[in-house]
């Protein structure tokens, strides 16, 4: 398959429903967009109007049951299992809860993320875990447990160990919710630079009125459409 | 693999980890592994040991042939046949020399307490081999004189402090089915299923300490043949030769005619091996709790490590590596106190109970398959870990 225009994202005319027979919800409504290399979107929406939903879809979480819905140009609609799972490698996710592993130190989760490379010694990946850390200011926190780490140095870890995969497209579902203001501020600023400097592109869902400045494009997306950008 | 190649593939050690910090879970596991594995230790030793020795005596008999009667079912019931075929035996070309056995249970007073304990007496002539053993033959001479008895020093300790009182230089007397006797030597048979102790004497005092037994009937002749003999075509042949109220066998089918009669006639064999297969069972239960829990209470960290990018095989390795680690973590603990309960169980029934390689290995094999299998049937849990749930 071809990746005609060379974006990161492609989707056009994209369905999803959930349920069956009468329970049957339109949840996504013949929704296009997309996004090009090192572009941040933010997306925003009332709750409920399939945001988290459209992120599954992109992050090969879900299958996809209509419509165009292409990665780095690879087409998701009808990927097998394992294109799916091998697609995931290459899209950093970052959660509303932070979702680290508790039995892991900070360094190790990160370098969870860092594992998936292939061709670098163990020895590579744990100094570039290391680094990672460092950019996101825990350099003195690398051997703690999450249980030890406040809320926006988990977050911190989390961005981390996303980013150590190196992957090209960034999802993150509301990853401010958790923290005060000014923590989130921080690390949504934070998120933009790293990725900027990997010209990884970013999708971020939020509700955060305070951080919507770092996008480059906004986009609004209301009972499972998106609306057309003002 | 090639050592480059090691550092390349390398990743964190998520199954030890998991494993290590949790330490109340894992110990729980290995405590459960290990009392799986000491019940098995236990339950197979103690099978073994006894039908090892059943054949305590049996092994140390000087001869390439035994001859018992076909009435004869095991040591605990010996029938007799008449002396004379020994002497037809003799006949044989092959045949060198032969002995004489009576087999039979008496009873012994423990010369400390006077209470009384039935014992296995050998009787045989002491001018004959009766044991493979460098001393016995100085010890026998000491039978010629009538009325003395050796006695074995593994036998149980209800029999009295017998060795020590003889090795303190001491004239050791008590009864032996009401008549007295001296012991003039000590042996070192050990205890079997059927007799806890036993004593050797001559075969005039043995008729005197039981008169009941017929006049020239034996429970078993020994028969030793010419080095470089066919002892299968001498038994043939002695069984054609021979009336039909003596058998004639190998002394190596002699003693698994006597495991066999263990194995087969009673209950011990299964008794134990249900044991063992109880603590295997209880084994599993115990490692399939652990890891189906570990598994149920790490599911949102498997979905998102999915979410990454991890695969389902990766994942179901790590607790494949769980199971191992816990296998090896459980046997340890478990090869060692079977060591220490062998030593115990020596030390207080004498019975012939040894850490051998081979049960060590079966025992290893079982924990692995109990903990790999747990493994298995906990990794279905992996299936409910669903990544598109965590967002
Ligand atoms: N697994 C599911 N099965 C059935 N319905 C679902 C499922 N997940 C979400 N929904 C429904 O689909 C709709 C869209 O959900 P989604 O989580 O995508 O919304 P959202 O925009 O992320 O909302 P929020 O801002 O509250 O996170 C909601 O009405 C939700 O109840
Ligand atoms: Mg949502």
């Amino acid at each position: 398959m071809k990746n005609i225009n060379n974006n990161t994202l492609n989707i056009s005319s994209l369905n999803h429903w959930y349920g069956h027979g009468e329970m049957r919800r339109h949840v996504l409504q013949s929704v296009s967009m997309e996004i090009s290399p090192g572009e941040v979107v933010l997306l925003t929406g009332p709750s409920g109007c399939g945001k988290t939903t459209l992120l599954t879809l992109i992050g090969a979480l879900r299958k996809v049951q209509d419509g165009e819905l292409k990665v780095f140009g690879k087409q998701l609609y009808g990927a097998s299992r394992k294109t799916r799972q091998n697609l995931r490698k290459n899209i950093g996710m970052i959660f509303q809860g932070h979702n680290l592993l508790r039995c892991l130190t900070a360094e190790q989760n990160v370098q969870m993320g860092a594992d998936l490379l292939s061709g670098f010694s163990y020895k590579v990946r744990r100094d570039q875990s290391r680094e990672w850390l460092r950019a996101v200011g825990l350099e003195d926190h690398l051997s703690k447990l999450p249980h030890d780490l406040s809320g926006g140095q988990k977050q911190r870890v989390a961005i981390a160990r996303a980013l150590a995969a190196r992957p090209k497209l960034l999802l993150a579902d509301e990853p401010t919710s958790a923290l005060d203001s000014s923590t989130g501020r921080e690390i949504v600023d934070l998120l933009k630079k790293l990725a900027s400097e990997q010209s990884c592109s970013v999708l971020m869902v939020t509700h955060d009125p305070r951080i919507l400045d770092v996008a480059d494009r906004l986009l609004q997306m209301e009972d499972g459409q998106i609306l057309p950008s003002v | 693999m090639e050592f480059k190649n090691f550092f390349k593939k390398r990743k964190i050690p998520l199954a030890w980890l998991l494993l290590t910090r949790q330490p109340l879970r894992i110990l729980v596991a290995i405590a459960g592994i290990a009392f799986a594995g000491i019940l098995m230790f236990m339950q197979l030793g103690f099978r073994d040991g006894l039908f090892d020795a059943s054949v305590t005596v049996h092994k140390l008999f000087d001869a390439d042939l035994v001859l018992i009667s076909p009435r004869s079912k095991s040591s605990i019931s010996m029938s007799g046949f008449p002396r004379r075929r020994l002497v037809q035996a003799m006949a044989h070309k092959d045949v060198t020399g032969t002995t004489a056995v009576n087999w039979n249970f008496l009873l012994w007073r423990n010369p400390e307490n006077l209470s009384t304990r039935s014992i296995l007496a050998l009787g045989f002539e002491p001018s004959k081999p009766l044991l493979i053993d460098s001393d016995f033959e100085r010890k026998a001479k000491t039978l010629k004189n009538k009325g003395r008895v050796l006695f074995d020093d593994l036998s149980r300790d209800e029999f009295g402090p017998i060795s020590s009182w003889f090795k303190s230089g001491k004239v050791v007397e008590t009864e032996v089915a009401g008549k007295r006797v001296r012991v003039s030597g000590i042996v070192s048979l050990g205890p079997s299923f059927g007799a806890d102790g036993n004593l050797i004497t001559s075969d005039e005092t043995y008729l005197e300490l039981s008169p009941g037994n017929p006049k020239g009937s034996i429970e078993i002749g020994l028969v030793r043949l010419a080095k470089g003999s066919d002892i299968e075509k001498v038994v043939r042949s002695l069984n054609i030769s021979l009336p039909s109220d003596v058998k004639v066998m190998s002394l190596k089918s002699f003693i698994d005619f006597e495991k066999n009669y263990w194995k087969s006639s009673t209950s011990i064999g299964f008794i134990f091996t249900l044991g063992a297969a109880m603590g295997f069972i209880v084994g599993c239960v115990i490692v399939y709790q652990i890891l189906y829990s570990d598994v149920s209470d790490h599911l949102p960290e498997y979905a998102t490590l999915m979410a990454m990018g991890y695969n389902l095989r990766s994942l179901l390795g790590v607790v494949a590596r769980e199971g191992f680690i816990l296998s090896i973590m459980g046997y340890i603990p478990a090869y060692v106190s079977g060591q220490a309960l062998y030593a115990l169980v020596r030390s207080s029934t004498k019975l012939p109970v040894e850490m051998s390689f081979s049960r060590a290995s079966i025992i290893f094999c079982l924990i692995l398959f109990m903990c790999m299998g747990s493994a298995l049937a906990a990794m279905k849990k992996l299936a409910d870990a669903d990544p598109a749930e965590i967002f």
